[in-house]
């Protein structure tokens, strides 16, 4: 039995764990085109905000690989899946031969096609080589400004590393707001007041039609409603799509959004699982199939592939997104369905706002089960109703305690108190 | 592995064991000291909840599958072997919260003095019993092995 994994990042070290639970001897083969021991994608902008160094980013000790039989191919692109030959091709022409694959290729940044996209100075900002670039023209051209065009989590990120730089940051939004995804009006109004003190410039309702430069480098970009931003950098962070660029339409893989898995995270090509970015999966609150672009979501869909590989049987249920990310020290959490826009009606909001106090705390109800949270300011215990929207607790007979500052186990009814403080029938 | 098992009808809500979790994780492990000197920078890492006649203590649950640990982006909550307790690397994690946002028990908290990290139960590392369960008069918290 030969394991070949396809990614080096949350859902690999998923099914490396997961293989491992089922089969200790059988090899396991990790191929990346990063050339980095595995490490944490998230943590590029404590690197680039100097809040850690280099040695605070990787995910798994050094004996990672060594202690769990891997064997790692580093720096080498796989290009292609042929699941009809059982084998993927590298980019320096070698083949790889497997009894079970896992495609954890994750997602790309996307880049619209603006005139001046391919000037330099203008970067995208997921991976740590991204960090690097970024670093060394920072440092090579004292930058001082830089336009962050996307408001999402990763352009907040960028934002929050670049301020600790000292740079200069305007974010542009095509939303009316920022945060939109994550957040409703009210967390976004929060998040933008909070930046706005710290000295971010926010457009909203715009985007960016073209990128003026100077020598060969970035200098100016013109927005689609017609102002100009003078910027030394510019960094695209409108998002992510599912990476599918290494399976061609004969390979019998199915892809939609992302590539298209069941419950034990197999792909519709005999042998080939899938986990992570690259994937879609049911999203549990909308019953609907769509990829969910986190790395909780991945670490277990890994998991569960990597079980399914050796021969167990676990299943995925589904995910729902979540997020947990500060806003210049002040502590966010948002889960599911924050704002739903779709038969608004048959949704039921408790909130609770102080605008002073910068807190702010939101739940949206279905038929009395939860189905989304915001927390801005106070995020203690916000994993007892993360917890309430994944289990899809009946909260009818204490709807009125949720929004209550003490709100704990102690307020859900007895069995099901019951069941998670003394742990009766319980198998977490 | 053993673990703290909680008897909520024999909690009487004394709150000893967020005093002695407190001096146990403080620095001098003196309580007066602790308390008087040592605060925010220790805290307790069990928490009773309370209302009415009803109370009990919440520590980790050290899970067989643990949200935190999947979760967790930087790898600073891991799975300590062969102890089996899940703590957290305070060195690696930077103090991002998702392990806040998925536990379903509620039991991470911020340590936001210092060096930003969650903060939660370790079983008191390297202790025999820990020292909440030492310390509880009524035996409403034990510690025990109940896996078959």
């Amino acid at each position: 039995m030969r394991y070949v994994i396809v990614g080096n990042s949350a859902a690999a070290v998923g099914a490396i764990e997961g293989i491992r639970e089922q089969d200790r001897d059988n090899p396991i083969t990790v191929v990346s085109d990063e050339p980095y021991h595995v490490y944490s994608r998230p943590l590029i902008s404590y690197l680039l905000g100097k809040v850690i160094d280099e040695g605070h980013m990787y995910y798994r000790s050094p004996d990672f690989y060594e202690r769990n039989g891997v064997q790692p191919k580093l720096g080498i692109k796989a290009v292609e899946v042929r699941p009809q030959e059982q084998v993927v091709i590298l980019e320096d022409g070698d083949t790889l031969g497997y009894d079970r694959l896992l495609l954890a290729t994750g997602g790309r940044p996307f880049v619209p096609a603006v005139p001046g996209a391919d000037l330099e100075g203008v970067f995208t900002f997921t991976r740590w080589q991204d960090a690097r670039r970024l670093e060394q023209y920072i440092e090579q051209y004292t930058v001082k400004s830089t336009l962050v065009v996307g408001a999402g989590l990763i352009g907040l990120k960028t934002t929050e590393a670049l301020m600790a730089r000292s740079i200069k940051v305007t974010m542009v939004e095509l939303a009316d707001r920022i945060l939109s995804l994550s957040f409703d009006q009210t967390a976004s109004r929060l998040a933008e007041a909070i930046l706005l003190k710290e000295g971010v410039g926010i457009k909203t309702n715009t985007s960016v039609q073209e990128i003026v430069g100077r020598d060969g480098r970035v200098a100016q970009a013109i927005l689609q409603n017609g102002e100009t931003v003078d910027c030394d950098m510019l960094v695209f962070a409108i998002g992510v799509r599912p990476n599918t660029e290494m399976i061609p339409k004969e390979a019998g893989i199915q892809v939609n959004r992302g590539i298209v898995v069941d419950r034990y995270m197999r792909t519709t090509a005999p042998q080939v699982f899938a986990a992570g970015d690259c994937v879609e999966t049911h999203d549990l609150l909308l019953g609907t199939s769509r990829p969910i672009a986190i790395w909780p979501n991945a670490y277990q869909q890994g998991y569960v592939a990597g079980n399914n590989m050796a021969g167990g049987e676990k299943t995925y249920p589904g995910g729902f997104p979540m997020n947990s990310v500060e806003v210049c020290g002040v502590p966010t959490i948002s889960v599911g369905l924050t704002d739903p826009r779709e038969n608004a009606d048959l949704y039921e909001t408790l909130d609770y706002v102080d605008r002073n106090a910068l807190v702010y705390k939101k739940l949206v109800l279905r038929d009395n089960r939860l189905v989304g949270a915001i927390f801005v300011g106070n995020i203690e215990r916000a994993g007892i109703y993360t917890g309430l929207i994944r289990d899809r607790v009946d909260v009818s007979a204490f709807k009125n305690h949720l929004l209550s500052g003490s709100f704990g186990l102690i307020s859900l009814p007895r069995d099901h108190r019951k069941h998670l403080v003394v742990g009766e029938g319980i198998e977490v | 592995m053993k673990r703290i098992y909680v008897n909520e009808e024999y909690c009487i809500g004394c709150r000893l064991c967020e005093v002695h979790c407190l001096t146990q994780h403080s620095r001098s492990k003196k309580i007066i000291k602790a308390f008087k000197e040592e605060l925010p920078l220790a805290t307790p890492r069990v928490l009773v909840e309370e209302e009415g006649p009803l109370s009990f203590a919440m520590p980790c649950r050290h899970c067989v599958e643990p949200l935190c640990v999947e979760a967790c982006l930087t790898g600073a909550m891991h799975r300590d072997l062969p102890t089996g307790a899940i703590l957290c690397d305070e060195d690696k994690c930077v103090g991002c919260w998702t392990c806040v946002m998925v536990c379903p028990f509620g039991v991470i908290r911020r340590k936001l003095v210092g060096h930003k990290a969650a903060s939660k139960c370790d079983l008191c590392y390297g202790e025999t019993t820990p020292a909440c369960v030492a310390h509880c008069p009524n035996e409403a918290l034990v510690y025990e092995e109940r896996e078959k």
